[in-house]
């Protein structure tokens, strides 16, 4: 059965929608069709956080909130959830207390930023009643605020700590048995179909992955969308129509993180911010930087899946992926193939994936001794939010002075995510030293021709590429020595 | 007769909001709840359509053809128009001319409009622009101001200021430096893009809200296009979602097309920018590219100075002359170059036309300047600030900058002793030196500069204000000023200043969206100047009605004026005590005039541009800034560690929005010395066009310690309002101090023997580079 339409909660109104052109974000239908302008557009590219609404799902009997960028989020990804905005945070007359100490600390200016800083405060005080300055700077770094120099905003989320219950609180039990009433699973597949001038639009929203495979199967050109923090800037920057759009954020299977003895099995569109903590584990480095992958907004909706899937030179996982001899599962059908990672990316933009076939899964080993030591760079510009000039990824193994293993790869350094072959080699087997260091440093050269263009120029990516190896040689060998100034407070 | 309203009767102790307090931003409520009403959230009149723009593809060319027809055949269109269909002036450049509201044949930069579309969606408007199908000519543009400077390609002829021999003076001295410094420029990225809506009038007019910094001049240009009187066109601004300069010329041109798409359609339209053509379409902070040759003696001090400044102008006026001679203005920021001169060339680029952007090319003189005191340093090998030290202005003598204005309330050498004991400048610098002995890698440095910036805008009519206020019946007063609230709180401010004059709570005052049918003639909200003009604007209303009040009550009770005093919500006359609002009512019936204009003109400013000579600005404004910053080596990348400010802004009108002022301007004075690239391709295509490759500060670049301290005790000595100070500029540059202190950690890579070539913005790329610099010479 193909039920028409998608539900969700309108701040506190059960709202259907069928009948609606599936390429509409959140914010277009927030803006043009309620005519709730509260949440502003600053960019329509997920980089500003003015359109930051909060969504919240009912998971275990509990009511858990996420801030997300309406700007790139299609309509399908509410489903089953309720929509947050800001006009929702006054009780009656009263403003909600992170509105209030935003009032009091003087953190508006023109004001302009200020609603999206009011939903990511709404969900970081949620989520954190007692904010740690890092989580309150994680929450607010894919704000940007033109006007106040933030230091106001920072004050504020401190003083609105421990606030206590406010109206959403109070309705939590009612909020979820309504999200609940929402059919989840008796739905054999939701859909939205219009009719538009440009043609057909189509939207599938597959609730197992069965469904899905049978999805992909009739429409061999539908686009996937998982988060969307990539895809849906076809929509809103190119303004172009996705066609056949599937949402995959509804799969179960999809959804799934197991952490295994040797490995952890992490569904395709499971959002960053709900496998990183225990990635970060055995991986810190892996963890810091997802930290640092788009801001939290994008991370509560952005999967590794669609990090793979876009196939994109400069996305930050596939390097680590790659170092990690990661395997991904495709899917076509009710066939599973296994392959390593680093044989997904052909050419720029271009897979090894078939048609119909999607990733299921990713698959990362854990690591296997404690002589593995895992070193993770990103350059960028700006520290937060910010899309790498150079990723780099050291995996290394040194068992008494000698590199037994060694895995090197980089992003923003080819076409794609690639390997650096011939420095491996000339780490492999060699004496963990300075000379084999500055000969592996050399090798780099050889493996990678860098370009130009608006983040870095050849040189710098060369340079810095050769340098991060250093880095990662004197950070393994002399652990004392002062390196790193990027990190938080 | 309806009945007036009734009198609070209990008498309230305090006057809320009154001048010196920090009461909260006239709008914050608004602001949190989403309660603010933008010009995109008004809701759309059912005829409306939406405008966009058609951008030209190339830099520099002549358009052979350009065929609409699938533009017009797009579904949603129902109207598009060339520069054919003005039918009034072409060209809206504000001061000069140069800049056609469409193109009319040549094309001047890649993206500059050459249609307007609109259509029922914006959607749909946005994509039937991009169906145009238009030939050029191609031309080779200009792309850089080496090659404009070579070609002589100016937009506006080269200026001196000059004062004794500098080229002997440097002759003579004892040490000779010359330098090339490049200044990147800088994407105002106002959160709220450029946005009008026009609607046609009965008389043929056009009522237009228009998020503008300058509404009269929009007036002037949206009446000029369409060829009609300017009392037909009212602009309306309540708010800007940001503006630092970049609404201030350059909100026309949308408000212009939405007109003149109104006048076609007979319907309003409303134009707003998407983030990629604003980013595209705007002008920005002028690039620069400065030379200097500097001679001075053992101890560091200046003898003679010769300043090439070049502002690349991008490709019309626009306000460059005036940017460009406010960077020669302040290419001594607080220093005393006794023989000195200054040429200023306005390079002709085919780029977007760069504007007015906060410090409106002053930081981009006085970055120079501070570069060269680092230079010198180095030179002499001190520590940079006792060379700042040594040149700074005097109190009696040295003390008449280079343009012949003498430096009055010289208060800077105090500040910055200040300062450097209250930040604990000297053990720090101990601590750092001991530091980057310690480590290879990481490297840390220090800098403490001063800003000296003139307030007044150099183009002397400007330097005047209107305000309108009005008593209501029931004690509530409305109040309007020319000036425009852009988020820097003027509004607040303004009406603090009225809450003072009445001693009423500054809740019984409603500022009003700023008209041009409620003042006319505006000047621009720009040049820090808005509180300083439009407060005493207001203050002179205010005073008028006041006067009245008093004259009436005087004469209605019997009493002497001096016997009606104005306190806490009442007003005491004689041994008689009554409501505020009972007065008004009482004058009301006595048939005494309840509304006033008021104006102001700033007094002793002169300047004689042919000489370049006078005192051009009424006042200065002063700060101090001690940056500490870390670098990585190997990388190029940092981290600005603690950032400690005291600033000048005489009486604070009100401390937390002046305390806002300057943390926002240091921050975003921050973004552009560091992350914020602007990058063209040898096209003249922008390749920053969006903020995913362009970079604002975010949130945890804020410095990891950032103390900022208003200056107190320093009242301003020349008669502003309240004897307040400017605040929306000068603070920006107090962010040069980050740069300063990044060149002192790479020097440290020489042992500070060498002054490292640091363009700006000092990504860590450019950082990478300095600190290969000092490793190998
Ligand atoms: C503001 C901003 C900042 C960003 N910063 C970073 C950054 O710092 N580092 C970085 O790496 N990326 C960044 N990105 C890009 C993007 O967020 C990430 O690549 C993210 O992981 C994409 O995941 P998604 O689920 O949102 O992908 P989507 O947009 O849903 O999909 C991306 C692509 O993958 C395909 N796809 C999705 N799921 C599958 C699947 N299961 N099988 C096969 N193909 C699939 C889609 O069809 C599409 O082509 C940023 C994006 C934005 C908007
Ligand atoms: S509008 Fe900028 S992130 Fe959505
Ligand atoms: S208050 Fe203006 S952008 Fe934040």
């Amino acid at each position: 059965m193909i039920n028409n339409q998608i539900q969700f909660l309108l701040n506190d109104q059960l709202t259907t929608l069928s009948d609606i052109d599936p390429n509409t974000t959140i914010l277009q239908y927030l803006r043009q069709h309620q005519h709730k302008s509260g949440t502003k557009e600053g960019c329509a590219s997920g980089d500003c956080g003015a359109c930051t609404v909060v969504i919240a799902e009912a998971v275990a009997g509990k009511l858990r909130y996420k801030s997300l960028n309406a700007c790139i989020s299609l309509l399908p990804s509410l489903h089953g959830k309720q929509l947050i905005t800001v006009e929702d945070l006054e009780d009656g007359d009263r403003l909600h207390p992170v509105q209030q100490a935003m009032v009091d600390f003087h953190g508006s200016q023109c004001g302009f930023c200020t609603p999206g800083f009011i939903m990511s405060l709404f969900a970081l005080h949620k989520n954190f009643p007692d904010p740690s300055k890092h989580q309150t700077l994680e929450a607010l770094a894919g704000n940007l605020c033109r006007c106040t120099g933030y230091r106001a905003i920072v004050d504020a989320a401190a003083a609105a700590k421990n606030h206590g219950a406010d109206q959403f609180d109070r309705n939590v039990a009612h909020t979820i048995a309504t999200l609940n009433s929402i059919a989840r699973d008796t739905m054999a597949q939701l859909s939205l179909n219009k009719e538009l001038n440009d043609g057909a639009q189509q939207a599938f929203s597959p609730l197992s992955l069965s469904q899905l495979s049978q999805i992909m199967l009739d429409n061999p050109q539908a686009r996937l969308v998982a988060g969307g923090t990539d895809i849906v800037l076809e929509i809103t920057q190119m303004h172009k129509k996705l066609g056949t759009i599937v949402y995959v954020g509804n799969v179960p299977e999809l959804q799934k993180f197991e952490e295994h003895d040797d490995k952890f099995v992490i569904g395709a569109a499971l959002p960053y911010s709900e496998f990183t903590p225990h990635l970060a584990v055995h991986y810190p480095e892996f963890g810091d930087m997802i930290e640092r992958i788009g801001s939290l907004q994008i991370r509560n909706q952005g999967t590794l899946g669609g990090n793979v899937g876009n196939a994109s030179p400069i996305g930050d996982t596939p390097p680590v992926l790659i170092a990690l001899d990661a395997k991904l599962n495709l899917r076509c059908d009710d066939k599973v193939r296994q392959i390593a990672i680093e044989d997904y990316f052909v050419d720029y933009k271009v897979t090894s994936q078939q048609t119909s076939e999607f990733i299921e899964s990713i698959e990362i080993p854990k690591p296997v001794s404690k002589a593995q030591q895992l070193k993770v760079y990103k350059i960028s510009k700006r520290f937060d939010d910010d899309i790498s000039a150079v990723l780099a990824t050291f995996n290394l193994t040194i068992e008494n002075d000698v590199i037994t293993k060694a895995r090197v790869a980089f992003g923003g350094m080819a076409g794609i995510p690639a390997r650096a072959a011939n420095c491996e080699q000339a780490l492999n087997g060699q004496p963990f030293t300075q000379a084999t260091i500055d000969a592996a440093k050399a090798q780099l050269a050889s493996d990678y021709t860098p370009m130009s263009d608006v983040r870095a120029s050849k040189d710098y990516r060369m340079t810095v590429a050769q340098n991060l190896l250093q880095k990662a040689f004197i950070e393994i060998s002399q652990p004392q020595t002062n390196t790193g100034v990027v990190q938080y407070a | 007769m309806r009945k007036l309203v009734d009198l609070p009767t209990k008498e309230s102790s305090k006057v809320a909001g009154k001048v010196g307090v920090s009461h909260k931003h006239e709008s914050a409520d608004k602001h949190v709840s989403g309660k603010a009403v933008y010009i995109d959230d008004r809701p759309d009149r059912s005829d409306q359509l939406h405008g966009a723009i058609g951008q030209s593809t190339i830099a520099h060319g002549i358009v052979k053809s350009m065929d609409l027809s699938k533009v017009k055949a797009h579904p949603g269109v129902e109207a598009v128009i060339t520069s054919g269909d003005v039918p009034g002036k072409v060209d809206i450049g504000p001061v000069f001319g140069g800049d056609p509201v469409l193109v009319e044949e040549k094309v001047e930069f890649m993206g500059q409009a050459l249609f307007a579309v609109a259509a029922t969606s914006h959607e749909a408007a946005v994509k039937a622009a991009k169906l145009a199908v238009v030939e050029y000519d191609e031309l080779t543009p200009v792309l850089s101001v080496k090659d404009a400077l070579a070609k002589q390609n100016f937009v506006r002829p080269t200026h001196t200021q000059s004062r004794g021999d500098a080229k002997t003076a440097i002759g003579q001295s004892k040490h000779k430096l010359s330098g090339e410094l490049q200044i990147g420029g800088q994407e105002h990225f106002y959160l709220e893009s450029q946005i009008s809506i026009a609607e046609p009038t009965e008389e043929g007019g056009m009522l237009v809200y228009s998020s503008s910094q300058h509404p009269s001049e929009v007036q002037i240009l949206v009446a000029e296009v369409l060829g009609v009187p300017f009392n037909k066109v009212t602009i309306d601004m309540r708010r800007m979602g940001g503006g630092f300069g970049g609404k201030e010329t350059q909100a026309a041109p949308w408000a212009c097309l939405a007109a003149l798409l109104a006048n076609k359609t007979g319907r309003s339209v409303k134009m707003r920018l998407n983030r990629f053509d604003d980013m595209t379409a705007t002008g920005k902070r002028h690039p620069f590219e400065n030379t200097y040759d500097v001679g001075f003696d053992d101890e560091g001090l200046v003898k003679g100075i010769d300043f090439t400044i070049n502002g690349n102008c991008g490709y019309s006026p626009d306000l460059s002359d005036a940017i460009v001679d406010r960077a020669m203005f302040h290419s001594d920021n607080a220093y005393f170059l006794e023989h000195a001169n200054v040429v200023g060339n306005r390079c002709k680029t085919n780029t977007v036309s760069h504007t007015a952007y906060r410090g409106f090319g002053g930081p981009q003189g006085m970055i120079s300047i501070e570069g060269v005191m680092d230079d010198i340093a180095r030179k002499v090998g001190k520590d940079p600030l006792e060379v700042r030290k040594l040149n700074l202005y005097g109190q009696n003598d040295r003390n008449v900058t280079h343009y012949g204005q003498t430096v009055e309330q010289n208060i800077l050498p105090m500040m910055i002793d200040k300062l450097e004991n209250d930040c604990d400048y000297q053990a720090r610098r101990a601590a750092i030196t001991k530091f980057n002995h310690e480590n290879q890698f990481i490297k840390k440095g220090i800098a403490l500069t001063p800003v000296k910036f003139g307030i007044s805008f150099t183009v002397q009519h400007l330097n005047q204000a209107g305000a309108l206020i009005h008593l209501y019946t029931d004690g509530s007063i409305q109040l309007n000023h020319g000036g425009t609230e852009m988020g820097q709180g003027l509004n607040t401010k303004i009406a603090q200043v009225v809450a003072q004059e009445f001693q009423v709570d500054i809740d019984n005052i409603l500022v009003t969206a700023t008209r041009t049918d409620k003042v006319p003639n505006t000047s621009p909200t720009a040049a820090s100047s808005g509180t300083d003009l439009n407060g005493k604007a207001a203050q002179a209303a205010a005073k008028t009605i006041r006067g009245r009040l008093v004259e009436f009550a005087s004469e209605h009770f019997e009493v002497t004026q001096e016997e009606v005093i104005f306190k806490d919500n009442f007003v005491h006359i004689g041994d008689k005590t009554m409501a505020f609002a009972e007065l008004v009512q009482l004058a009301y019936l006595n048939r005494v005039s309840l509304s006033s204009t008021g104006f102001y003109k700033t007094p002793k400013i002169h300047y004689n541009r042919e000489q370049a000579h006078g005192r051009p600005f009424f006042y200065y404004a002063n700060g101090v800034s001690c940056s500490e910053v870390v670098i990585d080596t190997l990388t190029g990348e940092y981290k600005i560690e603690r950032v400690d400010v005291l600033h000048d802004v005489g009486d604070s009108l009100n401390p937390a929005i002046d305390l806002g002022q300057i943390e926002g301007a240091f921050v975003q004075g921050m973004g552009w010395l560091t992350t914020e690239e602007l990058m063209w391709n040898d096209k003249g295509r922008l390749l920053s066009n969006g903020p995913a490759t362009y970079k604002i500060p975010a949130i945890a670049d804020m410095p990891e310690h950032f103390n900022v301290e208003l200056l107190q005790n320093e009242p301003n000595r020349e008669a502003t309002i309240y004897n307040s100070k400017a605040v929306g500029e000068p603070p920006f540059m107090l962010a040069i101090s980050v740069w300063s202190a990044m060149r002192d950690a790479i020097s440290s890579v020489s042992d500070y023997k060498q002054s490292p070539v640091l363009h700006t913005p000092a990504t860590p790329e450019r950082v990478l580079d300095a600190v290969m610099q000092m490793q190998q010479d």
